[in-house]
């Protein structure tokens, strides 16, 4: 069949490609039938509540338990190292793909030791989770309380204590990138800025807790978890091989997943705790944990401090970057994705829309008694983004070149691809070019800068702030979780059915957390086939019931598994085309499909309903020559091939207000101009990078797991730990310039993760031009309204 | 030590229910555990996020912040009630239309607090409308779609009258 006729229907008037259709999803939670995991019951069911060290490092001397097994309602209690027998591990937080890395192994629920407050230590399995708890009152644990380790600063220095003396020090791993050079670029440049920047930990709160609800048959062996989870094939693999379970025989559900963030990718010892308990006691155990648990146990991310600098030419042209990360990891590297991602990520990521040839970075990962931290939505883009776009304003200011102009002298012009970034990355079909200029045109950029001047001779101080980006989404089999040895897939699938109704069942492995990745692939599985979208449905979080797949991470799931729905589906299209041939007595290239009906290609005459192929291919084959044997079910995985990532690019606007009086940040309009190649449903893609726009914002102006010297969390609720709400907040307009991504033939990039990654750029920047009349400047996130009168010299 | 309990009667959605509960029991959890109400969502169990907004005599509380036995002689309405009597059948088409909910975890909450701002039958401006709703938790929209919707409908309803 000819190409031209493969692609056609992605291209034909009414396509469901670039259109938006609403979620059926969104029309069960708006009823209030959303099905999450703790929604599920199972009869006999039992509820864990985990002990939790109350220290940032201890010593456990004794645990006794002889209290709370007496309290009414209790079923089982289990220590770290009674679960220690039953389960193989410790975990190893480790990948081949980071030489020299080192990480402690590390017990599902704490053995001798705790190295971080709200490590879980023992578990308490009864009737009802208030009686669970209150056998976790009763147990008694005897502590030895240790030094620990929380600043970052010092971990390496020789009086600093070794958190993990099996590792000799407290170094997670050290990176370099150096393009040669460097120092040579920086001695002749005409303007050199260095500046400190701090990023506060700070943490997903998906508004639904980790939630786990775990079934044994002791019949037939099979294990059953309901999760809520973005990768059930990685959970599978892992409960199945640290509970020693072939892996077959596990199943992992992830029913509607109540956000999500990068924070549920990962494995935690809680849940295989409650998963083991479930298997022991031959009954169903549920495990949702509390809000204060959440900010004790859920992975934290972002604690880096970056010193940077940049070189600059006096006519503006960036010569080179430099910059050193120090990242605290926690107590350990989280099995089995770890934690040195996020310093590995801004290495490879800071300038990188830039044309300079020279760059050095070093990464730095330390350990320290805290959670231990990990991937959050955009890993590394925040702090990276945060600290080129800093250095390339300031060197702006200072050379008196309006920021526009800095970064249309520097960003890489639209016609160099495919092209290799200074830090050594393949970049491919980007357009920081068509972006900066789109929006100079959003953002009406001549009327805000005359605006400002305006109301600064009145005493009202604005800002606009620019951040320009590159953003690493869908990752390849070739960069990390695969060649390192992790038991994540990187590639995707997709099984498509057609059933004999002419219904289409389109099952994938990557899963949907509210984005609208199942919307997104019947758009796909139904553009690609021709077909109504109310006869394709989509399967997705059930590992009985799709095929293996990484799941929804790193803004994967349209990338890659769209595109193996779209090569499914076409595979699927061009068989039932040759049936429709041999029944027709007409060449297939003749035939097409249109809104579920076989048609004539040159005159859409309709020729035979799709039903009539499904009532054929599975009840009447005896209808066809004894050489057909239709099969009707296709299957196609995809993966990049020599990429590391997808890069997509995009720049940010912001408009913002200081009050020099008080400190406070009032944020006014924020624009964003993004390209994610083809758009295969508009809203969907805007509203992703409307909430990544607004979780970045938290992150730089409000969010921060703040610990005092001891390693106590000081913040652990929603009263305390700021978190971005309604009335804080700006509209967000989204501009989308589509580069359809070459790897590809459906062309997507990934989406939903951009917002987050360089929003906290473009509001410092904007911060900062606000301040930029008085000198000051801010360069640690969160900014606070104190950290801002600190800038100003008021306190 | 078995659990001090206390005996309740009220009406949910309508119902009639008597139950003898836990008295350290919130009504959020009553209502999902005992009454299979799982349209109500338990977020931070302190009162900031808003996912277990439910109306109680009229009024739209925390449930986690109030006793399951605080409710004896109430009249409760969750997310299912306020559904079922088509009142903001209104409010859940534009929120599906114009997505202005992800995961799904807030919206009844969100549906339950603009649900109140709706009966004011007060035009309002964006500003109002997100300061209204500045006690309920959304991590996914980013607030703008949410205040679109509100917007949207009230501007309808009070064409309507």
């Amino acid at each position: 069949m000819s190409d031209r006729a493969l692609r056609a229907p992605l291209d034909r008037p009414n396509s469901y490609i670039g259109r938006t259709l609403s979620r059926a999803g969104a029309k069960r939670a708006v009823a209030g039938r959303g099905r999450y995991t703790d929604d599920f019951s199972l009869p006999r069911m039992l509820h864990a509540a985990f002990l939790r060290s109350p220290f940032a490092h201890a010593k456990i001397l004794s645990i006794d338990t002889s209290q709370a097994r007496r309290q009414h309602g209790v079923a089982l209690i289990m220590t770290g190292a009674e679960l220690a027998k039953l389960v193989t591990g410790p975990w190893i937080g480790t990948l081949t793909c980071f030489p020299g890395m080192k990480s402690a192994p590390q017990y599902a629920l704490a053995v001798d030791r705790a190295c971080w407050v709200g490590e879980p230590v023992a578990m308490v399995v009864a009737r009802t989770r208030a009686e669970a708890e209150d056998g976790v009152e009763r147990i008694q644990v005897e502590w030895e309380e240790l030094p620990a380790v929380t600043d970052k600063a010092t971990a390496l220095d020789p009086k600093t204590p070794v958190l993990h003396p099996e590792l000799g020090d407290n170094l997670a791993f050290r990176k370099t990138i150096d393009t040669g050079s460097v120092d040579a670029a920086f001695a002749k440049a005409d303007l050199v800025i260095e500046e400190t920047f701090e990023f506060g930990r700070h943490t997903a709160v998906s508004l639904e807790p980790r939630t786990l609800l775990a079934a044994y048959d002791t019949a037939t062996g099979k294990l059953t978890i309901t999760t809520s989870s973005q990768c059930p094939h990685m959970l599978q693999h892992v409960f199945a091989h640290t509970l020693g379970i072939p892996q077959h025989n596990v199943q992992i559900i992830a029913p509607d997943v109540g956000g999500s963030f990068g924070l549920k990718i990962h494995t935690y010892g809680d849940e295989l705790a409650t998963t083991a308990a479930a298997i022991q006691l031959g009954r169903p155990v549920k495990f949702v944990a509390d809000r204060l648990e959440s900010f004790m146990s859920d992975i934290h991310a972002r604690e880096n401090t970056v010193k940077g600098r940049i070189a600059v030419s006096k006519s503006g042209t960036i010569e080179a970057f430099d910059i050193d990360v120090l990242s605290g990891a926690g107590a350990y590297s989280q099995y089995p994705r770890t934690s040195v991602f996020e310093a590995t990520q801004v290495l490879n990521i800071t300038g990188g829309p830039y044309r300079h040839k020279h760059y050095r970075a070093r990464a730095t990962v330390v350990y320290q008694n805290k959670v231990p931290s990990s991937q959050y939505r955009a890993v590394g883009h925040p702090i990276g983004n945060s600290v080129a776009e800093h250095l390339v304003d300031q060197a702006a200011y200072q050379l008196g070149i309006d920021p526009i102009e800095m970064r249309r002298r520097n960003i890489m012009a639209d016609d160099v691809y495919p092209t290799t970034s200074a830090s050594g990355i393949k970049l491919k079909d980007l357009s920081h070019q068509r972006c900066l200029d789109a929006l100079v045109d959003s953002m009406d950029y001549a009327a805000l800068r005359a605006e400002q001047a305006n109301l600064r001779e009145k005493g009202v101080h604005r800002g606009v702030g620019i951040a320009t980006f590159i953003k690493g989404t869908a990752p390849g089999p070739r960069g990390y979780y695969g060649v390192g040895g992790a038991p994540i897939s990187l590639q995707d699938a997709c099984v498509i059915k057609l059933e004999p109704n002419g219904g289409v069942i389109c099952a994938v492995g990557v899963t949907e957390q509210g984005q609208g990745v199942d919307t997104v692939m019947g758009q796909i599985a139904a553009a690609t086939l021709g077909v109504p979208i109310d006869s394709v449905r989509v399967l997705s979080g059930d590992t009985d019931a799709t095929p293996f797949g990484g799941g929804t991470y790193g803004s994967r799931a349209t990338a890659i598994g769209g595109e193996a729905v779209y090569q499914a589906a076409r595979d699927l299209r061009q068989e039932i085309l040759q049936l429709a041939g041999i029944l027709l007595q007409a060449e297939p290239d003749a035939l097409d499909i249109v809104d579920g009906t076989i048609v004539d290609r040159s005159d859409g005459r309709q020729r035979l309903p799709l039903a009539e192929i499904g009532r054929i291919g599975h009840y009447q084959v005896g209808e066809l020559p004894n050489s057909v044997q239709p099969i009707l079910s296709h299957t196609r995985r995809f993966r990049l091939v020599d990429d590391l990532y997808i890069f997509t690019n995009g720049i940010h606007g912001a408009y913002v207000e200081v009050d020099t009086d008080t400190g406070f940040i009032r944020l006014l309009k924020h624009w964003v101009v993004e390209d994610c190649g083809r758009v295969i449903n508009p809203q969907l893609a805007d509203e992703q990078v409307r909430g990544g726009c607004v979780q970045g914002i938290g992150g730089a102006l409000y969010e921060h797991c703040l610990y005092d010297e001891a390693g106590q969390l000081q913040n652990g609720s929603l009263v305390d730990y700021l978190t971005p709400m309604a009335s804080e907040m700006p509209d967000i307009e989204v501009v989308h310039v589509q580069t359809p991504s070459s790897v590809s033939e459906l062309g997507a990039k990934g989406v939903g993760e951009s917002g987050t990654g360089a929003a906290p750029a473009v509001v410092m920047n904007a911060v900062n031009d606000a301040l930029q009349p008085f000198g000051a400047r801010v360069t640690a996130q969160p900014i606070t309204p104190q950290s801002i009168l600190i800038a100003l010299g008021r306190i | 030590m078995s659990e001090e309990t206390a005996q309740i009667v009220l009406t949910v959605n309508g119902e009639a229910i008597t139950r003898t509960v836990a008295v350290r029991q919130h009504l959020v959890d009553f209502l999902r555990t005992e009454l299979g109400l799982t349209g109500s969502h338990i977020g931070c169990e302190h009162g900031v996020c808003g996912a277990c907004s439910v109306r109680v005599d009229g009024r739209v509380v925390r449930g986690c912040l109030m006793l399951a036995a605080q409710a004896d002689g109430a009249e409760v309405v969750t997310i299912e009630g306020l559904t079922d009597t088509g009142e903001i059948a209104d409010l859940q088409a534009a929120f599906v239309n114009r997505n202005a909910l992800q995961c799904g975890f807030c919206t009844p909450g969100m549906l339950m607090t603009a649900a109140e701002l709706l009966a004011e039958k007060q035009a309002k401006s964006r500003e109002e409308i997100r300061t209204f709703l500045s006690g309920n938790y959304c991590r996914c929209t980013g607030f703008q779609a949410i205040v679109d919707a509100i917007e949207t409908t009230l501007a309808k309803r009070l064409e309507q009258r």
